[in-house]
């Protein structure tokens, strides 16, 4: 065991380092490098679509093809990429944030880390047998039973979000447990920096709204696995209860995707014009009003079921109040800019694209919420160019706008502004060029999820629109990869506080030192580092010289192996449900495996000296 | 597996010997673990909440097969809640030996603590075989059997967690002696305890009592 490896002892590098490391920056990269790497598997899942798509009638793909290609494209987006890149700036940032040396349970942490990624690779390598889930990433009952996908490839998605959940959920008591108990002396929570206080609602929705989908997988899993009938009308299920479990979960899960955005957006448009962030204090009451009411909507995705006059009554009413908070926030983004020195700089140009984007999908959004108008625009392009203009538009330009903002800080070196900046437009043209004609098709009628249409429907000039929008997207994100790699390599050094930036991360070296700060800090202020610098007329401060460093006070967690044989351990928990073609004893002893090393390994962690 | 609290690195020569010895402050004063171990009760109400949701909607459902008030056993169920009450007791006073560092006392009641749950379990055994082989009321017979199972197996899941755990406490106990009294780990298995106690009160009442409502 590790047990003798202490922090002066910590090998730095080598693969056996990132493996066993628990320090929650590494951790960070890691989660952000795997989301990377999911986000182009499902791009390619993307443009595969627009291709075929392009022309009517095109026979590229297969229908099964397209259904599985819809199917991962959006369920990777969302598990494999948006939530955990958010991870990776929960994971980076927070303890930085907080004037913290670590998370609270660093081992805990690097668990998530490797069950997220074992569940990752589960999912994708239904690829790899040809046994693709193409079912929607909502996987409706009852076309996820047995008789109508015989295969493994619903097992993929129900096994790979069960996983997935589980890491969530582990990481989201971890941060949540962080934020509230590990902030440096005068920290109080509305010191706390805007990135922290939307992470903090986020983990709050992870809570609350994982053990809801984990039950509807269990009972798919058994459906599928055990003939049990939760979802067969035939057997007395309700194929409606999926939609309700699933959407109780799924909503939420929408706020889970954008309120991190949200919050790195605060933070850019702060730094970027010189101002505090405008109504902070409000900022905070919105957010936690958009999480309270993310659990009230749920089922303005149901509207056209037939739940009757007064639950689509309700929930329309409560999806119109959400507008309130989210336009407050809105308004707050512009006032922040309002007066402010801006420098547009790329991290910049995203997060003020951010605001637009998001007004926009958001104002879709609100129509959405009228019962009547939502039975005209139900499962047509309208839907898909809303949900992009909040998902893309939003959060994933938010995300890179944050890459942007947090890579010196990480790496110590800067990305390449100008080739930043043409990526940005090459991103934004192309996000609206895709996107913005679909609203056209939506209302002319164009429904989602089909593979082809015929050519004399009025639709072949937009699908063309569309998919020269995708690949001038794809553009931008190969530019985005070169910037990424030549920056890493050749990118100008960075200095501690590249932008002038306002909270406690930007006092730090870049990239940190293991052990984050030398002297854990004393805040007094919001925006602390800011008031640091610079006195209330603005001027440059003195600043106060570092308290002195007594090394031998520091005592950094050791590194682990216990958490990723942990995770093997529930990876084959699950895969046990994919074998019963060789035999129940194999399936069986696989899954009766699995428990055992996650036993083993718990028992090992344990006793292990953190 | 909340072994592994980390407090912050000023804490001076703060290592994990005895956890609530040094007690690096925290911002709420409540210890990590057991704030992490709040944290997932309220994550597990939602989940019992869901799993007591479908039960009841799922429970008058069932095609053919038994129906609920057919099978109930409640002077057995009845028993089994009983045992599973006292070993709440138990775990009480278990961590109350602990904090009073009176050892034999604490091994002692925290072994009454697993024993309690494992005949908790030995009673969800015996009802779930009498179903099934008596009753031929197995898993997917109908919709009713398999929201009763999901609902109750899980519970039975989490108290099988909560006697590997404490048997885990009373091992090291065991072994290390007058050297480990980690009375935060006791309070935070105990919180988890408690919280399953709780939950079967709940399942108890919906689900053996409302047949007679």
């Amino acid at each position: 065991m590790l047990a003798s490896t202490h922090s002066a002892g910590y090998s730095k590098t080598g693969i056996w380092s990132w493996i066993t490391t628990v320090d929650h920056k590494r951790i960070g990269i890691l989660y952000a490098v795997s989301a990377l790497l999911f986000m182009v598997i499902a791009g390619i899942d993307a443009l595969l679509m627009r291709t075929q798509l392009a022309m009517p009638n095109s026979d590229i793909i297969s229908a099964e093809t397209y259904n599985g290609l819809v199917t991962m494209h959006g369920t990777s987006m969302i598990f494999l990429f948006i939530m955990p890149l958010s991870a990776a700036f929960f994971n980076y940032f927070t303890p930085l944030l907080i004037g913290a040396a670590d998370v609270a349970f660093p081992r805990l942490n690097a668990l998530s880390f490797w069950i997220f990624l074992f569940g990752g690779l589960l999912l994708n390598s239904s690829y790899l047998v040809g046994q693709v889930p193409s079912v929607g990433w909502f996987a409706y009952a009852n076309l996820t039973l047995k008789q109508y996908n015989p295969t493994h490839s619903v097992d993929f998605w129900v096994w790979g979000i069960q996983i997935l959940g589980l890491a969530s959920l582990i990481s989201a008591i971890n941060f949540f447990t962080t934020i509230l108990n590990m902030r440096a002396p005068g920290m109080t929570l509305l010191k706390m920096p805007i990135f922290v206080w939307t992470t903090l609602v986020t983990q709050v929705l992870l809570i609350l709204a994982l053990p809801v989908i984990t039950v509807a997988c269990v009972m798919l899993s058994f459906d599928r696995a055990f003939g049990t009938g939760f979802f067969d009308p035939g057997a007395g299920g309700y194929v409606l209860m999926w939609e309700h479990l699933f959407w109780v979960f799924g909503h939420p899960e929408v706020y889970i995707l954008i309120l991190p955005a949200m919050g790195i957006v605060s933070e850019i448009l702060a730094t970027a014009s010189r101002k505090p962030l405008f109504g902070y204090t409000v900022m905070v009451y919105s957010s936690c009003a958009i999480g309270f009411l993310g659990f009230a909507v749920w089922a303005h995705h149901m509207f056209t079921v037939g739940m009757g006059p007064w639950a689509n009554a309700l929930f329309s009413a409560a999806t119109m109040l959400i507008a309130v908070p989210t336009g407050v926030k809105i308004f707050n983004w512009i006032s922040t800019l309002w007066g402010g020195k801006i420098r547009f700089t790329t991290a910049a140009l995203y997060a003020i694209s951010f605001v637009a984007m998001f007004t926009f999908g958001g104002l879709s959004g609100i129509m959405h919420s009228s019962p009547p108008i939502d039975t005209q625009h139900h499962d047509s392009y309208f839907v898909v160019a809303h949900f992009h203009y909040v998902l893309y538009g939003g959060a994933v330009m938010a995300l890179f706008g944050g890459i942007y903002y947090w890579f010196p800080k990480v790496t110590g070196r800067m990305m390449n502004e100008p080739l930043g900046k043409i990526q940005f437009w090459l991103y934004m043209i192309g996000f609206n060029v895709t996107f913005f004609p679909m609203h056209f098709l939506g209302v002319q009628g164009m429904p989602r999820r089909i593979y082809t249409y015929a050519p004399d429907q009025g639709w072949n000039l937009w699908n063309m629109v569309c998919t020269a929008g995708a690949y001038l997207t794809a553009l931008g994100a190969f530019l985005f990869a070169i910037n990424f790699f030549w920056s890493l390599w050749k990118g100008k050094i960075a200095g501690n506080d590249p932008w002038d930036g306002r909270t406690l991360e930007w006092s730090l070296p870049s990239p940190p030192l293991e052990h984050n700060f030398d002297v854990i800090p004393t805040v007094t202020h919001l925006d602390e580092w800011w008031h640091r610098k610079y006195s209330e007329d603005g001027k440059r401060k003195v600043m106060a010289p570092a308290p002195k460093f007594d090394p031998s006070t520091i005592h950094l967690p050791n590194p682990s192996f216990w958490p990723i044989v942990l995770a093997f351990g529930i990876l084959m928990i699950g895969t046990g449900f994919f074998l019963p073609g060789f035999g129940n004893a194999i399936a069986i002893g696989t899954s009766v495996a699995g428990a055992l090393i996650v036993l083993g390994s718990g028992f090992a962690w344990a006793y292990e000296k953190p | 597996m909340m072994l592994d609290t980390h407090h912050t690195g000023s804490a001076g020569a703060a290592h994990a010997e005895a956890p609530e010895a040094h007690g690096h402050p925290t911002n709420t004063g409540v210890d990590n673990r057991k704030f992490a171990m709040w944290t997932l009760i309220a994550s597990e109400c939602f989940l019992f909440a869901t799993l007591i949701g479908n039960y009841l909607i799922h429970k008058n459902r069932g095609i053919d097969g038994p129906k609920p008030h057919e099978v109930y056993q409640i002077d057995i169920t009845t028993l089994s809640t009983f045992d599973l009450l006292m070993s709440s007791v138990a775990m009480v006073l278990a961590l109350y030996y602990c904090n009073a560092r009176r050892l034999r006392l604490f091994q002692f009641w925290t072994a009454v603590v697993v024993v309690g749950g494992l005949i908790f379990l030995g009673f969800q055994y015996v009802e779930f075989s009498h179903f099934v082989l008596k009753e031929d009321l197995g898993l997917s017979r109908n919709i009713f059997a398999s929201s009763f199972y999901l609902l109750t197996g899980c519970h039975g899941a989490h108290v099988t967690v909560g006697v590997i755990w404490m048997l885990a406490i009373l091992t090291t106990s065991l072994i290390k002696g007058e050297k480990w009294f980690n009375s935060t780990m006791v309070e935070v298995a105990g919180l988890y305890w408690h919280f399953v106690d709780v939950v079967w009160i709940i399942i108890f009442t919906v689900v053996y009592l409302f047949v007679y409502v």
